[in-house]
């Protein structure tokens, strides 16, 4: 990822971009502090009060002629949709980007009984047709410039003419064009939720383009999965949410588009509303006293675009459907430590995700937090010291000897062989190392040591 | 046990384990702003400024000329024909020099998706108006009609009368219903997916104009 000068470039434009905006609307406001400290304490609140939330949310949603499933984990929220779907009779869907349909691999679940999801994100279009990963929570294709997304759109939209030019908002136009009939045609969308009032039963969708609204009012059938830490309590707590959240995203003072509904309006939006509960590791999440905090996050991605690592990596190199730092704490947080091992060790520490984040989230200290974690479970699972522990008394030996260390340096050299044709290793067949480089490369080692170059250079003097 | 049940089990389980810091709903700290004291003018500027800024066309009218302003505007525009909600005020549309098709939410009275389609714009009203964030609220009452109307032709043109226009959006949200059907709007459909930039114009209406009537409802 390092090497691919062209994603460093994009992504560099990019983020530098996002950061002065966001700085900019942030400053417009007088009580930007008090309004985080505020979001902070609402979630807090929430998390504590959940079960009652939870509840009268569910209620409220019925009240109004909405349905509300609860789901466990990942299979059984994708097994609610595809029998809800299948009940249509459809074989295609249109969504809304939504974080918790990738984290339970719906699109996937779907396409595997014959459904085809349509995505109509912009970027999570450009994805889809460019057969590739999302890469950042809210712009997924920052990683493709408009030369790049010109490509993809002339190779897989037949009807777009080929004098298209790339002027985002003539990319733009062709997306609206290619979307337009699916849209007017379906009969079932789905959606995610960026907040659901426990109060009023109400849910809201935050966007730009319309695509939302149009998966949201134009289908008969409207399915909406929103985890279960995405509560407020009340209407007006969205006066706090309404204000960090596009500042904290985007860098605009208000997105373009916020759609807010409750159950069915009749004679307005779809006519079936489907609400899923999903829980899928957050309850584990909420046990753990240093970790819980990342359950506050309103998926803004403020700290994505700070980070000075994944301004260099980008997302992909995560391996995890949520990047940046605060994917570095949630992934292994929802999914298992051991399955996301690494993640907790993709950060500097530097703490400009703190900085920024809307909710206060210590990303920092909860990082830490994962590492001693992560050395303990794996300590206490191995009663073989594990491979790292052994590489570092190994290390140790070697590092405390001149001659040994010499001789460790050239053998290294090594490595060169294994990355002789593109400069870097990419795909090490070696147990050890294959995890690391299947989404990551390595720098392949120089031919020289330091060590032999200073003693080329001043006369051989090895002490 | 049920997944209900037991999700709400596990949410039980983990509070014991790692029991939440006590914080009741009254005692949480909202040190932001909820009232100004901007002057319905200064309000007023704020709110063509920031809708500018997104790209929104404005016009300011006198309550007088509102019909004639409207009608201008669609002339401009180059429009044939438009639609609004059956609730809109006659006065608005006396004017008018195009074909207008009226709406409303009754399933009987309600204009298909094709023939939306073939219009060239919309004409509304609205429940609230944020200057800060030049954010235009619809709630669905008449003269804003059933949501698809707004989304679905390219043009949208909506009147903003000042007892309308609030400083931010808690006065906003104080305003409102929670369980209408609500569309808050900042500007044209818009797009920051290509380079992180702002580009306007993808699914909603490419244009929005706004007209600002300068004397009271």
């Amino acid at each position: 990822m390092l090497a691919d000068t062209q994603l460093r470039r994009n992504l560099g434009k990019a983020t530098t971009t996002i950061r002065a905006k966001r700085a900019q609307v942030v400053g417009e406001l007088p009580d930007w502090e008090g309004l985080r400290e505020a979001g902070r304490q609402l979630k807090v609140h929430t998390m504590a009060h959940l079960p009652e939330y939870l509840a009268q949310l569910e209620s409220a949603v019925t009240a109004r002629g909405g349905v509300v499933h609860w789901a466990r984990d990942a299979n059984e929220a994708n097994a609610i949709v595809i029998d809800l779907v299948r009940g249509k009779g459809v074989e295609e869907v249109v969504k809304v980007k939504s974080m918790a349909t990738q984290e339970i691999g719906l699109n996937e679940a779907l396409e595997a009984v014959g459904v085809a999801a349509l995505e109509t994100d912009l970027a999570e279009l450009i994805v889809q047709l460019g057969h590739d990963k999302p890469s950042h929570i809210l712009v997924p294709a920052i990683h493709r410039n408009r030369a790049e997304i010109r490509e993809i759109f002339l190779r897989e939209m037949a009807e777009v003419d080929s004098a298209l030019s790339d002027e985002p908002a003539a990319l733009a136009a062709a997306a609206r064009q290619h979307l337009r009939r699916k849209f007017l045609s379906a009969k079932v969308g789905i959606s995610g939720a960026n907040f659901g009032i426990a109060e009023t039963g109400t849910l809201g969708v935050v966007e730009s383009e319309g695509n939302g609204r149009m998966c949201l009012t134009l289908p008969d059938t409207l399915i909406t999965i929103m985890g279960i830490e995405k509560l407020v309590p009340r209407w007006r707590d969205l006066e706090v949410f309404l204000q960090l959240l596009p500042r904290s995203s985007t860098g605009e003072r208000m997105n373009p588009y916020t759609s807010i509904w409750t159950g069915v309006t009749p004679g307005d939006g779809p006519q079936e509303f489907h609400l899923i509960l999903l829980d899928n590791g957050r309850t584990a999440v909420l046990a753990d006293v240093d970790g819980r905090d990342a359950l506050n996050c309103i998926r803004c991605s403020a700290c994505l675009n700070v980070c000075p690592v994944y301004e260099r990596t980008g997302g992909h190199a995560y391996g995890s459907v949520y990047p940046g730092p605060i994917g570095a704490i949630l992934s292994p947080q929802l999914t298992g430590i051991e399955d996301n091992a690494s993640l907790p060790y993709a950060s500097s520490l530097c703490g400009a995700c703190y900085d920024v984040c809307p909710v206060k989230i210590n990303i920092p200290d909860i990082l830490v937090h994962l590492r001693a974690k992560h050395t303990e479970t794996y300590a206490s699972e191995h009663r073989i010291p594990s491979a790292e522990a052994s590489a570092m008394t190994a290390a140790a030996w070697v590092m405390s000897n001149p001659k040994r260390w010499t001789l460790a340096l050239r053998s290294g050299r090594l490595g060169r062989i294994l990355g002789r044709k593109r400069d870097v290793i990419g795909d090490v067949p070696l147990p050890l190392a294959k995890q690391w480089t299947d989404a990551r490369d390595l720098a392949r080692p120089p031919t020289q040591t330091f060590r032999d170059w200073w003693a080329a250079e001043h006369g051989g003097e090895q002490r | 046990m049920n997944a209900r049940q037991e999700i709400l089990a596990r949410i039980a389980e983990a509070h014991r384990a790692a029991p939440p810091p006590k914080l009741g709903y009254e005692d949480i700290s909202r040190e932001y702003r909820t009232a100004s004291d901007s002057s319905l003018e200064a309000l007023t500027e704020l709110l063509i400024d920031r809708l500018v800024d997104y790209r929104a066309l404005v016009r300011q009218c006198s309550n007088d000329d509102l019909g004639v302003t409207i009608a201008q505007a669609l002339s401009e525009r180059g429009a044939d024909t438009v639609v609004a909600d059956a609730g809109v005020e006659p006065s608005w549309m006396v004017k008018v020099p195009v074909d207008v098709l009226t709406d409303a939410s009754a399933p009987d009275d309600q204009l298909s998706i094709s023939q939306l389609e073939t219009v060239d714009g919309v004409i509304t009203g609205c429940a609230v108006a944020i200057a800060e964030t030049g954010t235009l609220i619809l709630d669905g009452s008449p003269g804003q009609g059933r949501r698809v109307l707004t989304l679905i032709p390219d043009y949208h043109l909506c009147v903003v009368f000042p007892d309308q226009i609030v400083a931010d959006v808690p006065q906003a949200l104080a305003r409102l219903e929670a369980t209408r059907p609500l569309t808050m709007i900042s500007g044209p459909s818009a797009t920051s997916d290509i380079e992180l930039n702002r580009v306007e114009g993808v699914h909603g209406p490419r244009t929005l104009e706004v007209i600002i009537v300068q004397n009271a409802h």
